[in-house]
């Protein structure tokens, strides 16, 4: 197993504006494997963000350590390094694109690195195709909706040749249009490049499209396996008040009524087993 | 009916390069104590509309009746109709600015020019409906969590007791505990103050969760304003104009593509789990 | 904020348009000191030509120029009645009350006026044509030879680079803030001078606050992309001259020479 992001025994808190201590995370343990996609699920507040930011040293742990293949977030001379390595898409589109022409934001952040001119265009063309915006890489920013501008910022991203892309809730501002432009752009991310995908997010429908679950409350993990395993645990996902896909919920609830079928994620799922279920009366 | 909209025309930035039609043609009818699902994707006009009908924007052509009284007459007073037809924009916690969350809440009571006693009695009332807790009233808006924001936002609305309430995506962007908080709130809000309902989004679980009429929006015109289970059952033209039909409605719609008869008009999940059960248990007993 | 047409960048497709923003940058300013040192109505006239000849070519409906002046045409109407009257010399045309106005007079409040309506096309017509990324990048070009005297020359073009980007993102924000306090009945048009005050605070202090949201979350997010001020920083695009820079800066020229001998031989 080879491992990206390792969190070990981390505990992070901060201080709100009354000067309380919150512990957002406490003894947190997790790794992720290079080249997997991983969603992380949680309600507001369930410590998820904070993750995000932790992997990418916006945040350095109180106590335990985090580590990007091997890399110590908490040491100065390594963020650099890390940033390289992962990629963050935040939550706001607007404000995490820095200049008002599509391409020249593209470029932004492989000319902090330093690359060539002539490289940073082929990077910013391919990134641009990859993500669907080349047509309006000459487009002004501020123009865009929502789900455009979140595409460019990842493009943004895939111009840096990160190993991985961590999305902290990249749709929760989108409109439907948005949303399914977004995870089309991640799914084809994944299938192309192989790059790890972590998602942060609390739409059902987007985690199940990873190979991996993690379910966050209160800053600690109470599941963490394929989406089949974790879905089917619908009291204890409602318990920490997220929902569990509608196909799911309608399966799970026909369960209880005494009526035997199996879980279920999409709607394919739930329409074969209820024609199946159907046909044998 | 308490709002109506005779030819409705918006047209943004008109005779310059980026010339816009926002609204076209817009004719509706909104009655009392309706529960209005407001549906379309962003570019819609959906949310250019329900400016107008609080006269925040002034139509290109057309014109809009609150009580059978045209808004742009030249006598009408405008800024009273605010207070009747309430607007909650989107995000409305950005809006956010008193030192405390009842001055916050008494903004728009204030600006009617009520006496103290009577904006401290709507604050509470405001507060209470969409369950702030009391002693939170006290606090700088600022300390408030996300979704604790958005209902003092939606409070300051409130607190004016319009007859009309508008809200404009008021669950976006929140978690499943919020958005169920929200919805809930406005349900009963509107049973227990027989008011007016208009609600912004481009959830159609949303929509199909609350609201008892829907009028969904594309390219700045009225594309279906029927009852919500008379639209819902046109489930494949909204997938057309690029609207996300909740799952069930989906499923319901493949049973009947296998052969399965189900009625069409199923977009909840109580409502699904009865009707398959009965299908089911009956199939099975046969 | 729907007359805001002064300033800004109309995408068309022309020969100025795609000219260095450099040399559009310098050459405006020469273009602008020619007016101004053109001294009889022939130096004058040639300007205006010249000036009439490069709005064609930049393609942008001369509507929009006549706009620009839209907003300017009250303080040009002012310079000029104030040279008119204040002008004295050999010449008196009439005069009535105690004022008296000369044909020098005359003749100075009409080369004011054309100089300024001129002013304001050749500003617009840099703004019209040159996006305004473009512009940044050629004052940071212009000015690096600064950095050597220890002026970090890259913060300034990277402060201006961002308020660029967020000048539309405020505006529309203060809009949308100021429907949502006029729909809670704020009145912002009436009342005395203390309660139109008053009236500013529900929008400044959300748009404050909003500032800072942005400028916080817009740091981390250069943050993760790496940015850590101008060293070791390359750029995608570097400025490149081509012949149509030489072909502006010819025709400058010629403007140039041919101002310089009208004004002294006629």
């Amino acid at each position: 197993m080879n491992t990206l992001i390792k969190a070990e025994k981390v505990c992070f808190s901060f201080k709100d504006e009354e000067e309380n201590i919150k512990q957002v995370l406490k003894d947190f343990d997790l790794e992720i494997e290079k080249g997997s996609f991983v969603s992380i699920l949680g309600h507001n507040g369930s410590g998820k963000s904070t993750l995000a930011r932790l992997f990418n040293c916006l945040h350095i742990p109180d106590s335990g350590t985090i580590t990007v293949e091997g890399l110590d977030t908490s040491v100065e001379e390594n963020v650099f390094d890390i940033r390289n390595k992962i990629g963050l898409i935040f939550q706001n589109p607007d404000n995490q694109i820095v200049a008002s022409i599509v391409e020249e934001d593209v470029a932004f952040g492989p000319e902090n690195l330093g690359v060539p001119p002539k490289e940073i265009r082929e990077r910013v063309d391919e990134a641009l195709k990859t993500v669907g915006m080349y047509d309006y890489r000459r487009h002004e920013t501020h123009k865009l909706s929502g789900g455009q501008k979140q595409r460019v910022a990842i493009a943004g991203i895939i111009a840096m040749q990160p190993d991985c892309i961590i999305f902290d809730e990249p749709t929760a501002m989108l409109d439907p249009k948005g949303r399914a432009d977004v995870m089309k752009t991640i799914r084809k991310l994944r299938k192309e490049s192989g790059k790890t995908i972590v998602l942060i997010t609390h739409y059902m429908d987007e985690a199940v499209q990873a190979d991996r679950v993690v379910v966050m409350d209160s800053g600690k993990i109470i599941a963490d396996d394929v989406p089949q395993k974790v879905f089917s645990k619908v009291e204890l996902l409602k318990s920490v008040g997220l929902d569990v896909p509608q196909p799911t919920e309608l399966c799970y609830r026909l369960q209880k009524d005494g009526i035997n079928l199996p879980d279920v994620l999409t709607v394919d799922e739930c329409v074969k087993e209820l024609m199946k279920k159907i046909a044998e009366d | 009916m308490i709002l109506q909209t005779e030819n409705l025309n918006y047209v943004y930035s008109e005779k310059t390069p980026f010339e816009k039609t926002a609204v076209k043609n817009v004719n509706i009818g909104i009655g009392e104590n309706d529960f209005i699902g407001l549906i379309g994707h962003t570019g819609s006009g959906k949310s250019t509309l329900v400016q107008h009908l609080n006269g925040l924007l002034k139509p290109t052509s057309g014109k809009i009746y609150f009580e059978g009284k045209n808004i742009f007459d030249k006598d009408y007073d405008l800024n009273a109709l605010r207070f009747k037809v309430g607007l909650v924009f989107q995000y409305p916690e950005y809006q956010l600015f008193d030192e405390t969350v009842e001055k916050d809440i008494a903004f728009g009571p204030r600006n009617m020019g009520l006496s103290e006693e009577e904006i401290s009695q709507r604050v509470e009332e405001a507060a209470h409906i969409v369950g702030l807790k009391p002693e939170l009233l006290s606090k700088s808006p600022f300390d408030l969590s996300g979704g604790e924001k958005r209902r003092a936002a939606i409070a300051g609305v409130i607190a004016m007791r319009p007859r009309v309430l508008i809200l404009d995506e008021p669950t976006a962007g929140l978690d499943p505990v919020g958005r169920n908080r929200i919805l809930e709130m406005l349900k009963n809000y509107r049973q227990e103050h027989n008011t007016t309902v208009i609600l912004v989004s481009h959830s159609m679980e949303d929509v199909a969760q609350v609201a008892d009429k829907a009028l969904v929006m594309n390219k700045g015109e009225v594309f279906m304003y029927d009852t919500v289970e008379k639209v819902f059952s046109h489930g494949e033209e909204l997938e057309k104009i690029g609207l996300n039909v909740p799952y069930v409605t989906k499923i319901f719609a493949k049973l009947r593509a296998n052969g399965v008869y189900v009625p069409t008009d199923v977009f909840t999940l109580d409502k699904a789990e009865k009707v398959l059960l009965k299908l089911l248990k009956r199939e099975g007993k046969e | 904020m729907k007359d805001l047409t002064f300033g800004q960048y109309l995408p068309y497709d022309s020969f100025i348009h795609k000219s260095d923003p450099r040399t559009k940058l310098l050459l405006t300013l020469g273009l602008i000191v020619t007016a101004f040192v053109s001294f009889n109505f022939y130096s004058l006239g040639l300007v205006i030509v010249f000036t009439i000849m490069a709005m064609i070519v930049s393609k942008v409906p001369i509507s929009f120029y006549l706009r620009s002046l839209k907003s300017i045409w009250f303080f040009v109407l002012l310079t000029a009645v104030l040279n008119v009257i204040y002008i004295k010399g050999d010449n008196l045309l009439f005069s009535f009350w105690i004022i008296k106005v000369y044909a020098e007079g005359i003749e100075k409040a009409i080369f004011i006026a054309i100089r300024i309506a001129l002013l304001i096309f050749i500003s617009s017509m840099l703004t019209y044509t040159t996006a305004p990324t473009a512009l940044t990048d050629a004052i940071e070009r212009l000015l690096s030879p600064l950095m050597k005297i220890g002026i970090d020359t890259h913060m300034f073009a990277m402060m201006m680079t961002i308020a660029i980007r967020f000048i539309p993102t405020l505006i529309e924000e203060t809009n949308k803030i100021m429907s949502a306090q006029k729909a809670r009945g704020a009145n912002m048009d009436s009342g005395s001078l203390l309660s139109r005050v008053k009236a500013i605070i529900p929008i400044l202090i959300p748009l404050l606050i909003s500032s800072v949201r942005r400028a916080k979350e817009l740091a981390d997010a250069m943050e993760c992309r790496c940015y850590h001020g101008g060293k070791g920083r390359t750029r995608m695009n570097s400025l490149k001259a081509s012949w149509r820079d030489a072909v502006c800066t010819l025709s400058a020229g010629l403007l140039l020479a041919g101002v310089i001998l009208l004004n002294v031989f006629l």
